[in-house]
């Protein structure tokens, strides 16, 4: 088994908008390789909160997502890989019009 | 819930919208955590650089929360404008208000009610919107 498929356990920030799905916690940890494993494991602990993150398996448009401090559109979106230490971050974007 | 906001803020806010006009121009207003004081504004900008659509900017974003972490605040006010239509929550901004602790402040500059504006504050919950009162206050 290469290293790249280790599981690491990460820190994910998450937005007021989404704490009533984790009980409040704005900080919480979940393990996994990559960010498609990271929402699982986040859905398999929270119920309801890969739905809000996910549409059709891609990630929601106005939902963006950083692994420190890049976001992940820019590094392979849910295949981004996760490695022990790294910290995400969830954001609704900031967004509206006048349709 | 009453939003006060200082007149020269309002000011700023009103001179940013005729500046990027015909775009839709954006920010927020921030405060001490806790505190639902606007204090501090932050025009943002708008990277969809669009007359009918506002995004910040996806690192203006992050960044803008690690201030928010790192410093105890919270944004108060998220405000944008439109051009050509009223000062109300359209049904975009209504899908995709994410703070709900906010007051979602909106400016019109359109030309039928120049040179008048209007600058009028929500709160949008779950889907909800509710107006509320401005009181526009002089600072001492």
């Amino acid at each position: 088994m290469s290293s790249s498929t280790t599981s690491a356990e990460i820190e994910v920030r998450i937005p007021t908008i989404l704490r009533p799905y984790t009980k409040g916690e704005k900080l919480v940890t979940a393990e996994a390789s990559d960010l498609k494993g990271l929402i699982t494991a986040l859905d398999a602990k929270y119920a309801g909160l890969g739905e809000r993150l996910l549409e059709n398996n891609e990630l929601r448009r106005f939902i963006n997502i950083y692994i420190n401090d890049e976001d992940v559109r820019f590094m392979g979106s849910l295949a981004a890989t996760l490695k022990a230490g790294d910290s995400v971050t969830i954001l609704p974007a900031v967004a509206g019009g006048c349709k | 819930m009453t939003l006060r906001i200082r007149v020269d803020i309002v000011a700023k806010i009103l001179e940013q919208s005729r500046a990027e006009y015909p775009d839709e121009c954006c920010g927020v207003i921030l405060g001490p955590e806790g505190s639902d004081s606007a204090v501090e504004l932050k025009p943002m900008i708008n990277a969809a650089h669009s007359p009918t659509f506002y995004e910040f900017d996806s690192k203006d974003l992050l960044a803008l929360y690690r201030e928010l972490d790192e410093k105890s605040k919270e944004i108060v006010v998220v405000y944008h404008s439109h051009t050509e239509t009223q000062a109300y929550p359209s049904r975009t901004d209504i899908a995709y208000a994410s703070e709900p602790n906010a007051h979602y402040v909106l400016v019109s500059t359109r030309k039928e009610i120049a040179p008048e504006t209007e600058f009028r504050s929500y709160r949008i919950i779950d889907g909800e919107v509710t107006e509320e009162p401005v009181e526009i206050i002089t600072t001492p």
